[in-house]
This record gives C-alpha cells, sequence and structure tokens, in this order.
C-alpha cells in the first residue's frame, strides 16, 4: 500500500452522525468484484440524483471541496458493514485521511490497510476542525510527528497504534509482515492447538 | 482470578502478543462468500501466496444471488461473474464450495452452523459484519474487511485490539409473543448505534438461557448494529444437543472431548465485565424500529417520537433526519403506519423456527390488498425442512411468495430490490437508508410482527394475531 506520512489538504465538512457504509458505498455497486476505480460510487446517493446529475448542495460537489483529501465526518462514521468498498472508494475519490468523534470498528481497521489514516478526536477539537473546514481552510497532518496543525498554527495529537503507524508511515502489507515476523510462532501455536483440541483437525 | 468468557477464548487463540493490547490471534474458522472474498484471493495470487490451511475455510454464495429461477444462469452478467469468481477461486485455492445447486448452499450465518462448521471456543471470521451471529455457540466470532480475509487465508491469523467485556442481562421470562428478535432490539435501541464500540458483548440471564439456538443466532447477530463485532452466549447443553451430528461436528471421542471443553466455556463466578446493562424481559413488548438506524426503535404499541421534544440537539437532529426519509410525522401510532412490502428471512431470521412463528400467525389468513409478501429461506436446508412441515404451503395460501435462499431483501444486491418510496415490514437487520432499494424505508421486526403487518396492511401488534390462534 502507499505509505502515509504527511498530508497538507483542504478538508471538507461532512458532519452527519452515522453515516453508514450502505451510504459511503451502496450495496448494489458491490457486484464489482475490482478493488481499484471506485471513486464513482462513493456516496453515490447522496451526490448524484436517479439520472446521475450531481446535486449541488453535497460537501463533494461545492467548491472548494471537490478536491478535499481530508473528511471532517460525524460520529460513528463508517457504521454498518464491513464491506472494504467502503473505504476503496473514498481512497479512489481522493480521500487519505477521516476526522471524526468516532468510527465503526470495522471500516476503521479498513482504512488502515489502505493506507488511510482515520483519526478520533474529542467533542471539541472536533468542533474547531469542523470550523476549519467549512471555512475552506487547510490542515497538515503529519503522521511522522504525531499531529496535526490547524490554520491557526494550533496542533492535535493522532493517537494510533504504533504497529499501524509503523505500517502507514512504511507502507508495509500486514500480510507479508505477519509471515515474516511470526512465521515460527504460528508454526509452533498450531502444534499445540492440535494437541489441545484434536477435534479441530 | 475470575475470567469471562472473551477472556478465556482470547487467551486460547494468542500466537503472539504485539504490545499496546494487540495480540496475533489464531483465526480457526472463515467462511467466505462472493463480495468479499475475489479481492483477497486476488491479494493471494499477487503475492504469490496459498492458503496455510485450505480445509479451514468454506465458501458459499449468498450476497448476489438471485432467489427466482434457480434452473436459468443467473440474470445479471455482473452477479453471475462474481458466483463464477467464487467458484473458480474456490477450485483454484482448494477450498470447500457449496454451489448454488447444492442443497446446502445458503446464507453463510445460516449454511455454516447447520453444517457444524461453526462450533464452541473457536474463532471464526467472514468478510461480513453479521459474523457476530456464531457467538451464539460460544465462539469468538467477528466481521472482517476483504484485507483481513487475505490474511486469514495466508497467515491463519488476525492481529487484533483486544476488545473491553460488556455483559447484557437479561432478567425473567419473555412474555408470549415477544421473541429473541424483540430482545435485540431493544438492546440496541438502549445502546445506541455505536455504544457497544470497542466491546465484546456476552448475552446472559434466564431470558438468554431459555432461547434456542436460532434465538440466540439472531441475537448476536446484530450485535453489530450497537458497534460491538462481537456478541457470545455461553454453550450449554441447548447449544451441544443442536451440534452433535452436525456433519462438521466432531465424532465420537472426539465429540466427548470437545464437549468437556466447552463446558469450561463460561464466565466465571465473580468475572468483572467493563460494563454491565439490565434488560428486563418480563417488560418486553415487541419492537419495530422507525428511523434509519437499528437503535431507533419503538414498542409496537407506541409513538413515532417527535425531535421537538428531545433535549438533546443531536439526538432531535438524528431524529428529524430520519423521519424526513422514512415520511412519518412525530407523535403518529406506529400501528397506524401502511406498509406495502413484507420481507420474512435474512441471516437475522431467516430459520425454521421464524418461518414455523410467521406461519402460526400466517395460518388461514391473507396478505391485505396491495401487499407484496415474499419469505426467503436462510439456507436449502432451512426450506427442506420447511417444506416438510407444509409451511411453504401456509405462505403460499396467505398469498406470500416463496423463493430460494439468500440475502435477498436484506441487502438488496440481486434483483430483489424495492422501488423508491416502498415500505417494508422486514425481518432483516438493517433500515439504513437505501438499504432495500434506493429511496425504499425499512421498518426492522421480528417474523411474528412481520407476518401480523402483511395480513393487516399496517404495521401490527403479533400479540393480537397469535392470542386468536
Amino acid at each position: 500500500m502507499e505509505p502515509f506520512i504527511r498530508l497538507s489538504a483542504i478538508a471538507a465538512p461532512f458532519n452527519e452522525a452515522d453515516i453508514d457504509t450502505d451510504i459511503i458505498y451502496p450495496a448494489r455497486f458491490l457486484t464489482i468484484t475490482a478493488k481499484k476505480g471506485l471513486g464513482r460510487y462513493a456516496f453515490h446517493d447522496r451526490r448524484f440524483d436517479g439520472q446521475g446529475r450531481e446535486l449541488p448542495d453535497f460537501v463533494l460537489n461545492r467548491e472548494p471541496w471537490r478536491k478535499a483529501a481530508i473528511l471532517v465526518a460525524g460520529a460513528n462514521f463508517g457504521c454498518g458493514s464491513s464491506r472494504e468498498q467502503a473505504p476503496w472508494a473514498l481512497l479512489d475519490q481522493g480521500i487519505r485521511c477521516i476526522i471524526a468523534p468516532s468510527f465503526g470498528d470495522i471500516f476503521r481497521g479498513n482504512c488502515y490497510r489502505n493506507g488511510m489514516l482515520p483519526v478520533a478526536v474529542d467533542e471539541a477539537t472536533h468542533a474547531a476542525l469542523l470550523a476549519d473546514a467549512e471555512a475552506g481552510l487547510e490542515l497538515h497532518v503529519d503522521l511522522e510527528a504525531g499531529f496535526i496543525t490547524r490554520p491557526d498554527g494550533s496542533t492535535i495529537p493522532i493517537a494510533i497504534d504504533p504497529q499501524k503507524r509503523d505500517a502507514l508511515l512504511n507502507g508495509w502489507d500486514e500480510v507479508m509482515t505477519i509471515l515474516n515476523q511470526r512465521g515460527d510462532a504460528i508454526a509452533q501455536y498450531e502444534t499445540q492447538r492440535r494437541q489441545r483440541f484434536p477435534w479441530l483437525g | 482470578m475470575p475470567t469471562t468468557l472473551y477472556d478465556k477464548l482470547w487467551a486460547a487463540h494468542v500466537v503472539a502478543d504485539e504490545g499496546n493490547g494487540v495480540c496475533l490471534l489464531y483465526i480457526d474458522r472463515q467462511m467466505l462468500h462472493e463480495v468479499s472474498s475475489p479481492q483477497a484471493f486476488e491479494g493471494l495470487r499477487a503475492k504469490g501466496l496459498r492458503p496455510r490451511n485450505p480445509g479451514y475455510h468454506l465458501a458459499v454464495a449468498d450476497h448476489s444471488v438471485p432467489t427466482r429461477h434457480r434452473d436459468r444462469p443467473i440474470a445479471d452478467p455482473q452477479a453471475r461473474a462474481q458466483v463464477a469468481l467464487l467458484e473458480s477461486n474456490a477450485r483454484e485455492f482448494g477450498i470447500e464450495l457449496l454451489t448454488l445447486g447444492d442443497p446446502r448452499q445458503g446464507i453463510v450465518h445460516v449454511a455454516g452452523p447447520e453444517q457444524g462448521f461453526t462450533l464452541p471456543g473457536l474463532t471464526l471470521v467472514c468478510g461480513d459484519s453479521h459474523t457476530a451471529t456464531h457467538g451464539a455457540f460460544g465462539a469468538l466470532a467477528f466481521g472482517i474487511g476483504s484485507g483481513e480475509c487475505e490474511s486469514v487465508l495466508a497467515t491463519q491469523t488476525l492481529r487484533m485490539p483486544k476488545a473491553k467485556t460488556l455483559r447484557v442481562n437479561v432478567t425473567g421470562d419473555l412474555p408470549p409473543g415477544v421473541g429473541a428478535k424483540d430482545i435485540i432490539l431493544a438492546v440496541v435501541g438502549k445502546l445506541g448505534s455505536n455504544g457497544a464500540v470497542g466491546h465484546a458483548i456476552e448475552y446472559a440471564g434466564p431470558a438468554i438461557r431459555a432461547l434456542s439456538m436460532e434465538g440466540r443466532m439472531t441475537l448476536c447477530n446484530m450485535s453489530i448494529e450497537a458497534g460491538s463485532r462481537t456478541g457470545l452466549v455461553a454453550p450449554d447443553e441447548t447449544t451441544f444437543a443442536w451440534l452433535k451430528g452436525r456433519p462438521k461436528a466432531p465424532k465420537g471421542v472426539d465429540w466427548d472431548a470437545a464437549v468437556a471443553y466447552w463446558r469450561t466455556l463460561t464466565s466465571d463466578d465473580g468475572a468483572v465485565f467493563d460494563r454491565e446493562i439490565t434488560l428486563d424481559a418480563t417488560r418486553l413488548v415487541p419492537q419495530v424500529s422507525w428511523g434509519t438506524s437499528p437503535d431507533q426503535v419503538a414498542d409496537v404499541t407506541g409513538l413515532v417520537p417527535d425531535p421537538a421534544r428531545l433535549n438533546d440537539a443531536e439526538q432531535a437532529a438524528k431524529t428529524a433526519k430520519a423521519l424526513a426519509y422514512m415520511g412519518l410525522a412525530p407523535g403518529q401510532a406506529l400501528c397506524d403506519v401502511a406498509i406495502d412490502h413484507v420481507f420474512i428471512g435474512s441471516c437475522t431470521n431467516g430459520r425454521i423456527e421464524d418461518l414455523r412463528m410467521a406461519a402460526r400467525v400466517l395460518t388461514g389468513r391473507k396478505v391485505a390488498t396491495g401487499v407484496t409478501a415474499l419469505v426467503v429461506p436462510g439456507s436449502g436446508a432451512v426450506k427442506a425442512q420447511a417444506e416438510q412441515e407444509g409451511l411453504d404451503r401456509v405462505f403460499l395460501d396467505a398469498g406470500f411468495e416463496w423463493r430460494e435462499p439468500g440475502c435477498s431483501l436484506c441487502v438488496a444486491m440481486n434483483d430483489d430490490r424495492l422501488p423508491p418510496g416502498a415500505r417494508c415490514a422486514s425481518t432483516s437487520n438493517r433500515n439504513f437508508e437505501g438499504r432495500q432499494g434506493q429511496g425504499a424505508r425499512t421498518h426492522l421486526m421480528g417474523p411474528a410482527m412481520a407476518a401480523a403487518s402483511a395480513i393487516a396492511g399496517h404495521i401490527a401488534d403479533p400479540r393480537d394475531y397469535l392470542e386468536a390462534v
């Protein structure tokens, strides 16, 4: 995956609670088996009308947020289905960082695996970042340094598991990391498992 | 030290402690379906990897499969290609597949347990958020993304942060006409849509012990609707009796050894949970959702909430948004809400007991004029059992359509899709905007209420129909 180190971009405000993965990526597009090129389906039914015309009120259809690479979202963003098409579509649309008061667990994990950074922030910070986003201002996300810098120069720490941080900074693939680092441990576990739980085959 | 069931399951699967509360966890079983697996197999191919233990996986198509005309090729070319891809991937990587024509085919969370693929004490995953269903057996089961499916295929492990624990105690006995779906809808309503994020739920108490395995699966299934990836019920005699003799369940001495171990899978007396909530089953009334999030539920005897009367501004905004989408007026009686579609099925309520309950309400009655009603059995085995019991006749005589197994109108990926503005009484698990079709409106409920609503043509209290029987 592409490393995530630093990102300076304007942020799109989308402060609605419980935006589920059906809204992010409607189910009727799930028969597509490709992983790439899904950006056109991101928020499809919020972005387009029945005839495929842009709905002018939706934030990603408006300037300057059309090119936003950061999303300041509402609480419980990405709840619902485990479909990884949700982060794939957002990524293809150009979104690499999502800031919200809270996230759906599976969605959040899926983001990390695709070089995307989800950042959970407290309510006051969320309100401040939302104001920056609404003003069309740039945020500077520096994962290496570990904080987000607001336009007024104030900083917000990025809370993240150290392993996930390393993986994002280096663009490491988790499958290869596990095989390289833990191959022996897995084999050992399997030997014990056969003795302890013989019925599992 | 007394430990929780979750802690025991976790400890039994730790391959390595990665620090910061994260462990590399061994995954015993994985179910694969056509939507979340193609990219995982593609990942293996790109890296030149093979499944570490092909025998620990079971593949079955369910999401995009049609529920009619199974004798013909799938009409939608994209869905046809997707199902074909699952079949060719399973062949290429040596994974067992239940094909569309196989009598065992069904929704992953219905077919897996039926085959005994699901067992107590396992870690079991699937690229589907309703995988917590299998927690009904005391398995640590959770939904994952496609990238994680690839990891499980290649390494048989996942890096997981340990969750906090939340025990939901359901005390007393359920009143007649109230079921597992009503418990879980009430629990989700109480916890909120993100109230259990980061927590593993254990359902406990006399009302849970009294549930059948079907009811326990309904319960655990919707844990994700409160934000929890994992729902658990400690295994007991009900569990063992249900599993014994299933094709993939242990046999002979293996069975005895397994049961001896499974009996240890309970939360010890005095085990401390991070959180606990209690629900009094004796006071539970059939539940129905009115909004666009599964926590937006009320008693069927209740009213649509009024955003103007809510003190919390955020709740008021969520409520107003939901009512606008749902086309409901504040203060409207839920029983007055007219419906035009009924869906009985899904991994939540597509099992034999659900169909029996709906058929009990429908016997000798007819679906109201203008209502389109369908039953989609959760698996081929459920369908066959129902037909053996004559339930298909009850549904057909009442005016329901009797379909082939699949996810159908729960996810609306196949050709079962509602038109804009349609309003559906549904036994599925999500009432999200557009979930059953663009602009369609979903009311979540149990199978008895769905059947009662089909007869009435509006949301109806199933107790009024069950008492007369």
